[in-house]
């Protein structure tokens, strides 16, 4: 017998984790008005997927999942550098971070 | 002789002229463009006198008439439709290309003079090749789509040349009449080609002959309309009634293009024409008698309209409208010979009286008006005499040519039974009205007193005398040939006289009759021209209706705008405007921007510039692509008609 510990987590249980984050984070994106938490949605939308494609790769026992997660980690890393600075630059010119508020194409 | 005559030479020589002056014209030096465009038609008259050679028996004839030379690559094969480009020499189309390219060549020298200092010399030049081209073609056309392709062209030559100085208004409109009168004519042309094709499967003439001499049935109906329509191409081209309108008109173009186009060559294609298809006319004594009641009509409609026109160059635009009537009576009366022979004689004497008045309007400074000139015969001696050759010949006069052939056509119309004897009587009261106009014409230009006398006249230089001379030289001594030699001449082409079995007293008789009427005609002239010069005023004064009706030509321009061309041009402009252009174009134009318009309107909303706005879309969208993947619609949709088929099953 089995400890509970020692027993697999199910797949469904991964998969409705990675749903419900990439969820959190489409709710997120769509309600929020600071463009910093907008941000953070967005990072949450990614970590969703990178979840389900973890899950599939211990599934399947493919790597090909993994490398996937690596070049998501980078580019969100990348874009996280790029998107903060954009917020910094917006804010100096408009003292705010309300998405409503930014809605022309120039600053 | 060389079995190969090199037809094809005659047609292409001017039009290799056409290309080199139409082409390199401008940029040429003058002498050489003079050279090209002279050598053009001379070579083309050279190869023609070659050809004939054989033909009145000075070398032995390499070939029989008819010659016939086809392109050996056929030309349209369409079912049962064969058409070959080929060009046929006969008796009929020699005389005719002796007259074309001779006469041509010779307006050919008279155009160096006068057209010398135009700007447009070599655009001139090239147009009056292309004109020859396509009349070679026209002329040798062995069958009727090669004739048609000429026919055509011609009418674009004339067009053209017409218009030639197109900076004048009244030019280019009389240039656009002449072209759009015609196609009334083209039109009978065609309907008669294709009712040819469609009985007889051929448009060659040789064939069409064949197949109506091989089976006496074919007669009346068909052939009648056939020649009914090719009649009217014919009264299209030749300025018969209803549609001579064009020729007065075309007069706008320099005066040798009048005499080589509107009164020696082009204008006589109609009378070809019905000498071309003559098998046709002879199988319908009703289009016969429709083209010698024409012919006549015409012949003293515009003869009345000549005798009171003031412009040297209008009066001879009439009397060809009438010397043309005169052709197609004789080919109504059957008389081809007759008629061609007129058409001979006629292009002598009236190309030579166009050139003549041509030089009289040169030496003038440009004046065409008759009651300006006077007294010119001391200042203009040499177009004096050759003009007065011309007129004698015009007006019948023995020996001058026009008296031959004159009296060939007469004679043949007074044997052809009662109606006959109307159509000589009519014949005959032309000739005096001609005799008339053309003395008054005479005695007004170089008679008298001059009424211009600042006006200092010189003598054409001599590239324009020289043709003169020769051509008086041809309207005194050109029917001399003699009718019974042409027309024996011309029997294997066109077929005996009928006047042949007549009886020659009558026709001395008749003569006779129609040299008194001429003299007559003169007679008036000279009463009223030059000894009671106050006279014609008075008479017209005493007759204003009539005057009025004559000098202004009948009012036919005035019916014919008010009746065609005022309705036709009412009706293309509320085409043009309404259906056309506000409802068709404007509507399409109206119908696209606002479609465009609208679902912009719509789409637009799309554009908020809220971040959130697009991304909640996005999402959607997102959604609802998930949805149409995750949901099983066959077996959907499989249930649904399932239950509907149960409830159907109730």
């Amino acid at each position: 017998m089995s400890s509970f510990l020692s027993q697999e987590v199910p797949l469904s249980w991964y998969l409705l984790l990675s749903a419900a984050l990439f969820s959190l984070g489409v709710v997120g994106f769509l309600i929020k008005r600071n463009l910093i938490t907008v941000f953070m949605s967005i990072e949450l939308m990614l970590n969703g997927v990178n979840l389900s494609f973890v899950t599939f790769a211990h599934q399947w026992h493919a790597v090909k999942g993994q490398i996937f997660v690596f070049f998501v980690m980078m580019v969100a890393a990348a874009e996280a550098a790029v998107g903060l600075a954009i917020i910094i630059a917006v804010f100096r010119a408009r003292a705010t971070l309300a998405v409503d508020r930014i809605d022309l194409m120039k600053l | 002789m060389n079995a190969y005559l090199h037809l094809w030479l005659i047609p292409l020589l001017p039009f290799a002229g056409f290309l080199i002056n139409g082409i390199l014209g401008g940029r040429l030096p003058k002498w050489l463009v003079t050279t090209v465009a002279l050598l053009a038609p001379l070579a083309a008259f050279g190869v023609v006198l070659n050809a004939s050679l054989g033909v009145f028996g000075f070398v032995p004839a390499a070939s029989s008439l008819p010659y016939i030379e086809t392109c050996p690559l056929p030309w349209i094969n369409a079912g049962l439709l064969h058409v070959n480009f080929s060009f046929v020499l006969d008796q009929l189309s020699l005389v005719m290309l002796l007259v074309v390219t001779g006469v041509g060549f010779l307006i050919h020298v008279y155009s160096v003079g006068y057209m010398g200092d135009d700007k447009g010399y070599a655009r001139y030049f090239s147009y009056l090749n292309l004109f020859l081209f396509f009349m070679t073609v026209l002329v040798l056309a062995g069958n009727a789509l090669v004739m048609f392709i000429g026919w055509e062209g011609v009418g674009l030559a004339s067009y053209l040349l017409i218009g030639f100085w197109f900076e004048k208004k009244s030019a280019a409109d009389a240039g656009k009449k002449a072209f759009i009168v015609n196609r009334i004519g083209d039109f009978g042309f065609l309907i008669g080609m294709f009712l040819l094709v469609a009985n007889f499967g051929t448009l060659t003439f040789t064939e069409i002959a064949t197949k109506l001499g091989q089976d006496p049935g074919w007669s009346g109906g068909v052939v009648t309309v056939i020649a009914l329509c090719l009649m009217l191409g014919a009264a299209g081209k030749s300025a018969q009634l209803p549609l001579y309108i064009w020729l007065p008109d075309a007069m706008e173009g320099p005066t040798p293009v009048s005499a080589l186009i509107h009164a020696a060559t082009m204008v006589t294609a109609g009378v070809y024409m019905v000498a071309r298809t003559h098998v046709l006319f002879d199988h319908s004594p009703f289009a016969l008698s429709v083209v010698a009641i024409i012919g006549a009509a015409t012949a003293i409609f515009a003869a009345t309209i000549a005798l009171v026109q003031n412009d040297i160059k209008r009066v001879l635009a009439y009397s060809t409208i009438s010397q043309l009537g005169y052709m197609f009576l004789g080919c109504g009366v059957a008389a081809y010979s007759a008629a061609i022979f007129h058409l001979m004689t006629h292009a002598f004497f009236k190309a030579l009286l166009f050139m003549a008045a041509g030089s009289v309007i040169h030496a003038i400074g440009g004046e065409q008006d008759l009651r300006k000139m006077g007294g010119l015969r001391k200042k203009l001696p040499v177009t004096f005499w050759t003009m007065t050759a011309a007129v004698l010949a015009i007006a019948g006069f023995f020996p001058f040519a026009g008296f031959f052939s004159k009296d060939a056509i007469l004679y043949a119309a007074f044997l052809q039974g009662t109606n006959g004897k109307i159509l000589w009587f009519v014949g005959v009261l032309t000739a005096l009205l001609t005799s008339f106009y053309m003395f008054r014409l005479w005695y007004m230009t170089f008679l008298g007193e001059s009424r211009s006398p600042d006006v200092h006249p010189h003598e054409s230089p001599w590239s324009m005398r020289g043709p003169l001379v020769i051509l008086a030289l041809l309207s005194v001594g050109g029917g001399w040939i003699g009718m019974e030699r042409f027309a024996g001449f011309l029997a294997p082409s066109v077929g005996v006289l009928p006047t042949e079995a007549g009886n020659p007293r009558l026709e001395i008789i008749l003569s006779l009759v129609a040299v008194l009427v001429a003299l007559e005609g003169w007679l008036i002239a000279d009463k009223l021209y030059r000894r009671k010069p106050a006279r014609p005023a008075q008479w017209a004064a005493a007759l204003p209706g009539g005057y009025k009706l004559l000098a202004n030509k009948y009012f036919v321009d005035e019916l014919y705008g008010a009746v065609v061309v005022k309705p036709l041009l009412g009706f293309s402009k509320f085409v043009l405007e309404w259906v056309v252009d506000f409802a068709i174009l404007g509507g399409a134009a109206w119908l696209l921007g606002g479609i465009a318009t609208f679902t912009g309107a719509i789409l637009q909303r799309w554009q908020s510039g809220n971040l959130r706005s697009y991304a909640a879309w996005l999402a959607a969208g997102a959604a609802a692509v998930l949805l149409f993947l995750l949901v099983p619609w066959a077996t959907v949709l499989d249930n649904l008609s399932a239950i509907h088929l149960g409830m159907a099953g109730h």
